[in-house]
């Protein structure tokens, strides 16, 4: 550091990079993010289709995203006697 | 067939136009025929930055609606035979541009010019995901800013989802043009670097352009920067992004550091 560098004002460009790469890191994930949800939805409901009946409409599958930790939530109603080839 | 080149951004006002105008002026200046396409219909500039304000008869609308032949549309420059411009409407609205006509146009131009450079208008909507539909090449253009920079992280995830390209699993060739960069206050840590640019974006360089006056100076007297004065360090940025764009292997150079005397003398630099 020179004599001058003690007056002046910290540097602001390593803030404005840090700042970008967490927000973009997290903009990136959310864009995919939606489609990811579709696409994990119409699986999750055909590997559930191969064991019991299930309304489509029934399955619900839902992302938060935390900041440490993201939970992936998946709501099935199955109808009673809903089996496919229970005897 | 000709290349079609994107000069895309998402952010407005970070030199679009300047550089479709510039980098489309560089090609033409290397005898390769180039045609400049302003897709920013209802705010239409690039006749300006261009100098062409006063020859535009027919528009890219017009040509859609069957109103215009293409050839009648096209402007050849006055100052290079080589280069021509296919205005925007300034009346109309973007509704006006259809995916079929713009397609059309695109293939027309495609058959008869080398290149085919698309100025994109800001934002993400209908205008610009025409605008960069049909590219082979994405140049995106970006200030060492965070706005800009979030804005062109954008805009590079549309260009690998909307463009033709994407959508039948190939890769569209991105580019980063780096402009208004000012080496001293990169250096001084006041400004972003062409290193933190390209690491949070991660796309390859064409080129840097340092802000300059020569850049404001071609747009009032309409010339393209390459063409108003090529000696300029804007118009050299401009013309070796141009050599790179057309394949050839010329290694980039930051924009010359001119620190004042004063700062030489006593080593100012950021803490």
């Amino acid at each position: 550091m020179s004599f001058f560098g003690l007056f002046r004002k910290q540097a602001s460009a390593p803030t404005a990079r840090d700042r970008l790469q967490v927000l973009l890191a997290h903009e990136r994930a959310s864009v995919g993010e939606s489609d990811l949800v579709a696409r994990l939805r119409e699986e999750i409901l055909a590997v559930i289709a191969k064991h019991v009946k299930v309304d489509g409409e029934k399955v619900k599958v839902k992302m938060d995203r935390g900041d440490q930790v993201s939970t992936l939530e998946i709501d099935v109603e199955i109808p009673l006697k809903a089996r496919v080839g229970a005897t | 067939m000709g290349k079609v080149v994107v000069v895309t951004s998402g952010k407005g006002g970070v030199g679009k136009t300047t550089s479709a105008a510039a980098l489309g002026a560089a090609l033409a200046q290397r005898k390769e025929k180039t045609v400049v396409v302003d897709f920013d219909v209802g705010l239409r500039n690039l006749d300006l930055v261009m100098g062409a304000e006063r020859r535009v008869v027919y528009d890219l609308v017009n040509v859609i609606q069957g109103d215009a032949k293409l050839p009648q549309a096209l402007i050849r420059d006055k100052r290079l035979d080589t280069l021509y411009l296919l205005p925007a409407s300034q009346t109309r609205d973007k509704d006006n541009l259809t995916a079929q006509g713009v397609a059309q146009v695109i293939g027309a131009l495609k058959r008869n010019f080398d290149w085919v450079i698309c100025d994109s208008p800001a934002g993400i909507e209908r205008g610009a995901t025409l605008a960069m539909r049909h590219a082979d090449i994405a140049v995106v253009v970006t200030n060492p800013e965070v706005s800009s920079v979030r804005d062109s992280d954008r805009i590079i995830g549309l260009i690998d989802a909307k463009t033709v390209k994407a959508e039948r699993g190939e890769s569209i060739d991105k580019h980063l043009l780096l402009t208004r960069y000012d080496p001293n206050r990169a250096e001084r840590g006041d400004m972003l670097k062409v290193e933190d640019v390209l690491e949070i974006l991660s796309i390859p360089l064409l080129g840097i352009v340092p802000e300059s006056m020569d850049v404001l100076r071609a747009s009032n007297l309409g010339t393209p920067v390459t063409l108003a004065d090529s000696q300029s360090a804007p118009a050299q940025a401009y013309l070796q992004a141009a050599r790179r764009l057309a394949g050839e292997d010329v290694p980039i150079s930051v924009p010359g550091e001119k620190r004042s005397l004063l700062g030489k003398l006593f080593g100012w630099r950021a803490a």
